[in-house]
């Protein structure tokens, strides 16, 4: 079966905070095609994103297929919210990059 | 009045300056208003609790500059919001007072200058709590005690629409708000003309980042929105930039968890049936969003509380066997620090950057540190000596640690800086809640002043 890195089918792989206490995760596609490939292959869900990043799935406080804009986005609860020291990103805008390598199945 | 154009030259006024090139091509577009929000609580509760701007005060300037003179020429209304990153009172005074300087400066005719304050009194909040009507968290907030009242120094209240129309609706010619909903600041304007609620938030929408709903990528660049009473177009200045179906649909869902519905004071605007259309080659079109009020309005507030001074040390390290015992090094040194102040009473950090400096739990490869190591000290301690010495302990102990196998045994760290730095307070955000008002201007008084000459 071959495979492709996520980078590879989507246009934008992002994170940002969503208000002081969550950080939110976008996967933009730029057309319904790779968008539709990636939702069938089951590579990014709720359940996976919890592997990926190693967290109980109760910290993710959302998970959204967005058909409007061909995106996949899911939002994470941090453990302290932004700005506390020891925090290494206040804006949450670093916390995408496990996503990049993600394989998606054809 | 059948349609109505804004122009945004800036997501966060002050963060880094507007382009001049696409703000002039903006404003060559002809618009009714030019308006910017200041703020955002991305950059951290350090500076509402400190009453500082992140933002230094010469990029504020300018771009205050570029939109009051644009603003006087066309002859048409410049509204800001959320002063100086925070939107404290502090930061509208500020503001204000950069307004008249300008004017000053560029002696320009006389016009009406209105703005808010935004801070809320603890004891308004203590009131509430006491009369039992709760200040209900967000996102995982309890709902507010009088302990964490206590342990807040500042607190502002998101104003939504009320006190920008009210200042409209008194002949403001600029207005300078307090902390506001980006939101408030471009649906105003289609409030006050009579536009419908269903469009003006979602106008709001398109324009609160600039050029964060454009493609190709690239911030501070103008666009212009604009109202009719059927839908709502969004166009890119910025001559490269267009406006496209994708990108603007992609942007309602930016620093949101929910791309269907927003919350602001006095309703929520629902997008589930919003229907994007390519316009012309750089504007995109949208219609199907609805505004839906609130039974009850409740306003957002953010409370910054001081947790104590801070230093922070830098060090790094190369030995691959002193890099696989990270954690061992940062346990001595943390065991030094306990034996000179205890267990409690101050917090020590230590971010690796090479391992999970960055995403900390969430790193998936951190058994996989390069092959050298930077290492943030930071000690945060009720008073400056303390805070210093503590943090002067757990980085120098680095350099100490006992590895039982290390071959370097003249040093386990590399130091870039021989010393601790005094770095900003530690604040954390206490206050991330809403409170019943009855009134949307409740929280928000406005004033009016005569400006130039």
């Amino acid at each position: 079966m071959t495979t492709q890195k996520l980078s590879e089918l989507a246009k934008t792989i992002r994170s940002k905070n969503a208000g002081v206490n969550k950080i939110t995760f976008d996967v933009i596609f730029r057309d319904r095609e790779n968008y539709e490939r990636v939702k069938r292959s089951g590579a990014l869900t709720r359940e996976s994103m919890a592997r990926l990043y190693r967290i109980p799935a109760e910290r993710i406080s959302d998970f959204v297929e967005y058909d409007p804009g061909y995106a996949i986005k899911f939002t994470i609860y941090r453990l302290r919210p932004s700005g506390c020291a020891g925090d290494g990103d206040i804006f949450g805008a670093q916390q995408y990059a496990p996503l990049l390598d993600l394989e998606v199945a054809a | 009045m059948k349609t109505l154009k804004i122009i945004c030259p800036n997501g966060h006024l002050g963060f880094a300056p507007l382009r001049e090139e696409s703000f002039r091509i903006g404003v060559d577009a002809g618009p009714d208003y030019i308006a910017a929000d200041s703020g955002s609580d991305d950059v951290g509760p350090v500076p509402l609790g400190s009453d500082t701007s992140t933002s230094p005060e010469g990029w504020q300037r300018h771009d205050l500059e570029q939109m009051l003179l644009a603003s006087r020429k066309l002859g048409v209304p410049m509204i800001i919001g959320s002063a100086g990153d925070t939107g404290a009172n502090s930061r509208v005074d500020l503001y204000v007072r950069i307004i008249s300087e300008l004017a000053k400066k560029h002696k320009l005719a006389k016009f009406r200058l209105g703005y808010f304050y935004s801070e809320v009194d603890k004891e308004f909040l203590r009131d509430k709590i006491r009369a039992g009507d709760p200040v209900l968290g967000l996102d995982g907030y309890a709902e507010l005690t009088e302990s964490e009242l206590d342990a807040t120094e500042r607190v502002v209240a998101m104003a939504g629409v009320h006190p920008f129309v009210e200042l409209l609706r008194q002949g403001a010619d600029v207005i300078i708000g307090g902390r506001s909903s980006d939101a408030a600041v471009f649906a105003a304007p289609a409030v006050h003309h009579g536009f419908s609620d269903d469009y003006a938030y979602y106008l709001r929408k398109v324009l609160e980042c600039a050029s964060f709903c454009a493609e190709p990528y690239g911030g501070k660049e103008t666009v212009m929105g604009e109202i009719s009473h059927e839908d709502v177009k969004v166009t890119a200045m910025h001559p490269p930039q267009r406006c496209t179906v994708a990108s603007v649909a992609g942007h309602a869902m930016y620093e949101r968890s929910n791309p269907f519905e927003e919350f602001f004071a006095g309703g929520k605007l629902d997008m589930t049936n919003c229907r994007y259309e390519q316009f012309s080659e750089r504007t995109t079109r949208i219609t199907g969003s609805k505004f839906i009020p609130a039974e009850r309005m409740r306003v957002k507030l953010e409370g910054s509380g001081k947790v104590g001074e801070r230093f922070v040390g830098i060090c790094g390290i190369r030995d691959p066997y002193t890099i696989a015992n990270v954690d061992r090094v940062i346990e001595w040194a943390r065991t030094q620090v306990r034996e000179r102040f205890g267990d409690t009473g101050y917090e020590l950090h230590y971010n690796v950057f090479g391992r999970d400096g960055v995403m900390g739990d969430l790193e998936p490869l951190r058994d996989q540190p390069g092959h050298e190591l930077c290492i943030m000290v930071q000690g945060v301690a009720p008073n400056v000596e303390m805070a210093e010495e503590l943090t002067m302990i757990g980085l120098r102990q680095m350099f100490y640690a006992r590895l039982p196998d290390v071959k370097g045994t003249a040093g386990s760290v590399s130091f870039p800086l021989d010393e601790v730095l005094h770095a900003s307070a530690a604040y954390r955000w206490t206050l991330n809640h809403t409170v019943a008002v009855d009134d949307g201007l409740e929280l928000f008084p406005t004033h009016m002043i005569d400006i130039g000459v």
